[in-house]
């Protein structure tokens, strides 16, 4: 399988007199994990907002599983795509098991029952099997984020975006959620990673895009991009982040 | 006459209670009634302000900017003594749980947009990634959230519709207030009136008590 789910043309994004996005290019195909890097600003957060659009995108265009999104279309297909973000987002007022059944119950149209039972099936997953009755206060960040991970899962995305999913968390517990990414990049599910951990960006990607000043600069395999950088920011970005 | 006589007569007291409870009924129905449809109209007015299409919107804008500028007995009197002159006559209960939810829904939609406004942008943007539809992202994530940082202020509000009941007095309404005023004239004595100051204390106290408690522990709970 090898036809492109997302697919972005000449995307351009600005907030305000702010340009943030200048013409993306961008074709992920089924089934690829793209890892995205660059600095600080540099749109990476904007740029898998569109795909979600989460943000709007001013000009080209983004199509997500065979149809366009955004400027004014129906969300139908963003069902297709699921995300984590960076601060978790949980829903505080409700159970773990709960905050991942929502989803499949209110969009899916899945029976309580049946959506906790897939809940369940999840949080096993990703192993917090035995905090489905737990409020996320009641959770450590790494767990927060495992939870993230499942509420994404069940809504069966067949993309998951990730922004930086790990940036948010105590050192210790960056492992466990990295882990979990991991299991879930042999599944077959397309994922689009934001991250700064260059370990997961060389073992897990397919795929490295490398962005700055809202622009991709460079993109190719992890042992392109890691091994035989080519751009002279890319060169510096690597060595400031690698240096740490 | 000592002044205990005076004030607070227990043969005065025995013998007007029963008007004061029948006041006291007509208070505690006009004051629930208002709280009600203010609570309902504040929250519709809120989502308006928040979300509605423009033209829809400034009419929201322009309701609750009016209604908290306008005093709550002119409006009252308003209703009571000005709409008949158009066709449009009420009733004194009518017209006091009016000008009591009309303005109740004005500060009840201010306060229903802050705590709307305090729920943070990351909710929003989880559930419109799940995929949720507007209606369920406000029923299921952000209002429950909402609502429990709007109870004290929310709380604050009814105490105020409340208090504020005293007026319908004015417009012949046998609430507390006009029935302690009656029976004073009655038996010749301010006894009902002492008394019916009383009541609206032990009503109310136990609720500003509450207020406080619920920000007390909101604000724990919030670090
Ligand atoms: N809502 C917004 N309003 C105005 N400017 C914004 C907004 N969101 C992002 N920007 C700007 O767009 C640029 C790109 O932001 P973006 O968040 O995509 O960067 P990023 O690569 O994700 O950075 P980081 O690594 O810090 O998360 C930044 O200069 C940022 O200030
Ligand atoms: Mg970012």
């Amino acid at each position: 399988m090898t036809r492109p789910i997302i697919e972005m043309n000449n995307v351009v994004k600005t907030f305000g007199m702010f340009q943030a996005l200048h013409g993306i290019d961008l074709s992920v195909k089924e089934g690829e994990i793209v890892v995205i890097i660059g600095p600080s600003g540099s749109g990476k957060s904007t740029l898998i907002r569109c795909i979600n659009q989460l943000e709007e995108h001013n000009a080209g265009a983004i199509v997500v599983d065979g149809a366009e999104v955004g400027r004014g279309r129906k969300r139908a297909t963003l069902i297709e795509v699921g995300m984590v973000f960076q601060s978790f987002n949980l829903f505080p007022h409700m159970t773990v098991l709960r905050n991942v059944a929502l989803g499949p119950v209110r969009v899916r149209g899945l029976s309580w029952a049946d959506a906790e039972e897939r809940a369940r099936r999840l949080l096993a997953r990703v192993g917090l099997a035995d905090q489905a009755a737990k409020y996320p206060a009641q959770l450590s960040g790494g767990q927060q984020q495992r939870v993230g991970i499942a509420r994404a899962l069940a809504m069966e995305p067949k993309v998951l975006l990730f922004d930086e999913p790990t940036s948010a968390l105590d050192p210790e517990m960056v492992g466990e959620v990295l882990d979990v990414m991991q299991q879930l990049a042999k599944t077959g599910v397309t994922m689009v990673v934001v991250t700064h951990e260059m370990g997961f960006a060389r073992k897990v990607a397919d795929r490295v895009v490398f962005m700055d000043g809202g622009r991709i600069v460079e993109e190719g395999t992890p042992d392109e991009i890691f091994n035989a950088p080519r751009d002279p920011r890319l060169r510096s970005f690597l060595q400031a982040v690698l240096s740490h | 006459m000592s002044i205990f006589d005076t004030f607070l007569n227990w043969k005065v007291f025995v013998q007007t209670l029963p008007l004061l409870l029948s006041g006291l009924t007509t208070t505690l129905a006009l004051g629930v009634t208002a709280i009600i449809l203010g609570f309902i109209g504040g929250l519709v007015l809120a989502l308006v302000r928040l979300y509605a299409k423009s033209p829809l919107r400034q009419v929201a804008i322009a309701y609750i900017d009016v209604f908290r500028s306008i005093p709550i007995l002119v409006l009252l009197v308003v209703i009571y003594y000005a709409l008949p002159f158009v066709g449009l006559r009420l009733s004194p209960f009518a017209a006091a749980t009016s000008a009591l939810s009309l303005v109740s829904a004005a500060y009840s939609a201010e306060i229903f947009r802050a705590g709307i406004e305090a729920v943070p942008k990351g909710q929003f943007e989880a559930a419109h990634a799940l995929g949720l539809s507007p209606w369920r992202l406000m029923g299921d994530v952000v209002l429950p959230q909402a609502l429990r940082i709007v109870i004290p202020p929310i709380t604050s509000n009814s105490i105020n519709v409340m208090k504020d009941t005293a007026l319908a007095s004015v417009v012949a309404m046998p609430d507390l207030l006009k029935q302690a005023t009656q029976a004073q004239a009655l038996a010749a004595n301010p006894t009902p009136l002492i008394s019916a100051a009383v009541i609206y204390i032990l009503i109310l106290l136990p609720l500003v008590r509450l207020v406080g408690i619920l920000e007390k522990r909101l604000a724990v709970r919030g670090r």
